[in-house]
């Protein structure tokens, strides 16, 4: 009996032995899992990095199904939605994950930027992170607002009608642009072809690759924490950072629970109230693309409307995409508007904390006036609220100069 | 602070959410109960007698709409289906696009989804709120949906009926016009009430309509959400214990 154990050892470990002769899994596993190790005071806010691979995931098994029943032509793409909720056995199950979880994508993704203003997560050595990660989102609108046209609603439609034409500010070839991005001289046919190669090839791929690079700029410096101070500064012995823990286990099974609260809110919304009352399925989208029947009140879906409050909050056109893009652009530089060499809110004195608040909200309101009718009232609102969105950087570039700050520790206390 | 501010952003999206409606004349709510079966089948059977000629439900199948409803198919055949239309068909009407559009002004849209276009109490108030006007090409007129190309097609079940309008000028010299009620001309075939349980009923329909799938969706959500309860208690427990050495 002992005899034919040790010897399944032996030929188990000979299988790992073949491969990482040909292939280092086991010093991948132990880099990125069993031997990574992160800070031991991870909070509530860094869930967001593995949820947000998780809806990624999401999106991509429930997109590839999607794909199997639905027809990009601008005929039947309204009725193959309806087709996938009625036909397709489980295709309701299979929409909704994937609607629910374009909104679920942003809300992470929202909250996990959020985590970096906070604790400073940007910063050096870490710039290259939240670039990758800028640029993930970005390539995140654009998949997002492609995924939108696909149903073919009035309100994808029209979307994506305003949305093309912004294309148009560019000086001298916005016209020829705006054309080369339709395909034709509208929305049409072969607007929805392109938009749907895009969103089920192009930008997915890319945004994997990205995804590939964001890890392992984090695996290259390390993550940071709630406190901002650098764990390799006290190593033991055999060089274990004192205040980290292996990524496997610790994290691994800390991240479960975390998916477990996620889910809970997220099937809860799938089972529930996949439409959020308008707000994640949009009403005007449950009318067939009309191009002489324009809605109401054209908007985007609540993710873009921060930046769609700005733009219309600018009464010149091309001015107003303008300012959309540099709020956008304004983040990617981040790393270095941001002088401060304390990376924690924890560490940093009221003005700093008082000001990120009144950044979260005024975020929170833009996104909230993007979605309205847009008074007079409103719309001076949005502007003033735009003007603090810029003036946040120019404030943070020279007060972090030679801000006062608390005494940051030597290592994690707990 | 965050969590005060995660709060201030759901209270925002239930703002937005609660004032997307508004706008059309709403007068009282729908009050559908999309689980009564009986109710369903009723506003089914409406839908077939007065709706369908003009609406089609191009993407509603006879055979689901059956299953769904606890009806069998020679139920289902004999007394709901008016043409010659096969058990698994499509939902459809032999009037062209053009004909609508040369008939009404508009062509009728599909009605598959138009609960989650315009949401039960839009809809019910729509079928409940018609008057007659003699300046409109069909001859009526609607509260909710003013200069609706659609005429009351219920008419004889409802009656027919005047609405009568004040109209205020205010300190600014603007004149408003308010809605004061309705007057009956002529009695139709049922009373009142009789007549809001039938629009009550064929509103519910649509509603069920819009998503056939919302009656299983519902009868699963507690069982995975307990099962998803249970399994974040169990990681709970796990995380708490391997955190246990971490000091």
């Amino acid at each position: 009996m002992g005899k034919i154990a040790s010897s399944r050892t032996k030929n188990s470990s000979g299988i790992m032995d073949w491969f990482n002769h040909r292939l280092p899994v086991t010093q991948f596993y132990k880099d990125h899992l069993s031997e990574y190790y992160a800070p031991k005071n991870f909070n509530f806010w860094y869930f967001f990095g593995s949820l947000a691979l998780l809806v990624l995931v999401n999106q991509i098994v429930t997109g590839i199904w999607l794909t199997m029943h639905y027809k990009p032509d601008a005929a039947q793409a309204f009725g193959m939605v309806e087709y996938i909720m009625r036909d397709v056995p489980w295709g309701w199950l299979i929409r909704y994950l994937h609607t629910t979880g374009a909104s679920a994508f942003f809300v992470v993704i929202y909250l996990h930027m959020f985590r970096g203003l906070l604790y400073g997560s940007y910063k050096k050595p870490r710039e290259l992170i939240w670039v990758f990660g800028m640029i993930i989102y970005v390539a995140l609108m654009a998949e997002a607002f492609m995924g939108y046209v696909l149903p073919w609603g009035n309100m994808s439609y029209w979307g994506a009608k305003v949305i093309t034409q912004l294309f148009a500010a560019v000086p001298w070839v916005g016209d020829a642009l705006v054309e080369w991005v339709r395909g034709d001289y509208l929305i049409s046919d072969a607007t929805l072809n392109r938009f749907f190669a895009l969103h089920v090839v192009a930008l997915p791929l890319v945004i994997l690759i990205l995804v590939v690079l964001h890890l392992a700029a984090l695996h290259t410096v390390g993550s940071n924490n709630p406190e901002g101070v650098d764990i390799k500064k006290h190593k033991d012995e055999n060089g274990v950072p004192k205040d980290g823990i292996p990524f496997h286990p610790y994290y691994t099974v800390k991240d479960i629970f975390g998916v477990g609260m996620f889910l809970l809110i997220f099937l809860f919304i799938v089972f529930v109230k996949p439409d959020m009352g308008g707000l994640f399925l949009e009403h005007d989208n449950y009318v067939p693309a009309d191009p002489s029947s324009t809605p109401d009140h054209i908007k985007p879906v609540w993710y873009f409307t921060p930046f769609y409050a700005m733009l219309r909050a600018v009464p010149d056109m091309q001015m107003g995409a303008l300012i959309m893009a540099l709020a956008i652009v304004v983040l990617f530089f981040l790393p270095w508007l941001d002088r401060s060499p304390v990376k924690s809110i924890r560490y940093r004195r009221w003005p700093y904390k008082i000001m990120l608040s009144l950044f979260a909200i005024t975020f929170v309101v833009l996104g909230w006036l993007g979605m309205q009718a847009g008074s007079e009232l409103q719309k001076l609102m949005a502007q003033i609220l735009t003007g603090f969105y810029f003036f946040y950087f120019v404030w943070l570039f020279f007060y972090s100069r030679n801000e006062t700050y608390h005494e940051v520790p030597e290592r994690i206390e707990k | 602070m965050m969590k005060k501010l995660i709060l201030t952003v759901l209270c925002l999206m239930l703002a937005s959410v609660a004032s997307a409606a508004g706008g059309a004349y709403i007068g009282e709510p729908a009050n559908t109960n999309i689980k009564s079966q009986s109710s369903l089948q009723k506003g089914a059977k409406t839908y077939m007698n007065y709706c369908l000629g003009c609406h089609s439900m191009e993407f509603q199948r006879y055979n689901r709409v059956a299953e769904d409803l606890g009806l069998t198919e020679d139920e289902m055949m004999s007394s709901l289906v008016l043409t010659d239309a096969k058990f698994a068909d499509k939902m459809t009407h032999t009037m062209t696009k053009e004909q609508g559009e040369q008939w009404f002004g508009k062509a009728p849209p599909d009605l598959t989804v138009i609960a989650k276009a315009r949401g039960v109490d839009w809809l019910y108030n729509f079928l409940i709120n018609f008057y007659v006007d003699p300046s409109r090409p069909s001859g009526w007129n609607n509260l909710t949906f003013p200069n609706a190309s659609m005429p009351h097609v219920l008419w004889e079940l409802q009656g027919i009926r005047e609405a009568k309008f004040e109209t205020h000028t205010d300190e600014a010299g603007e004149k408003h016009t308010e809605f004061v009620g309705f007057e009956t001309i002529e009695a139709g075939q049922l009373s009142e009430q009789a007549y809001k349980d039938l629009v009550r009923d064929l509103v519910n329909f649509l509603d069920y309509s819009a998503e056939p799938a919302q009656l299983i969706r519902m009868s699963y959500a507690p069982w995975v959400l307990l099962f998803v309860a249970l399994f974040t208690f169990l990681a709970y427990l796990l995380k708490v214990n391997y955190f246990r050495d971490v000091h």
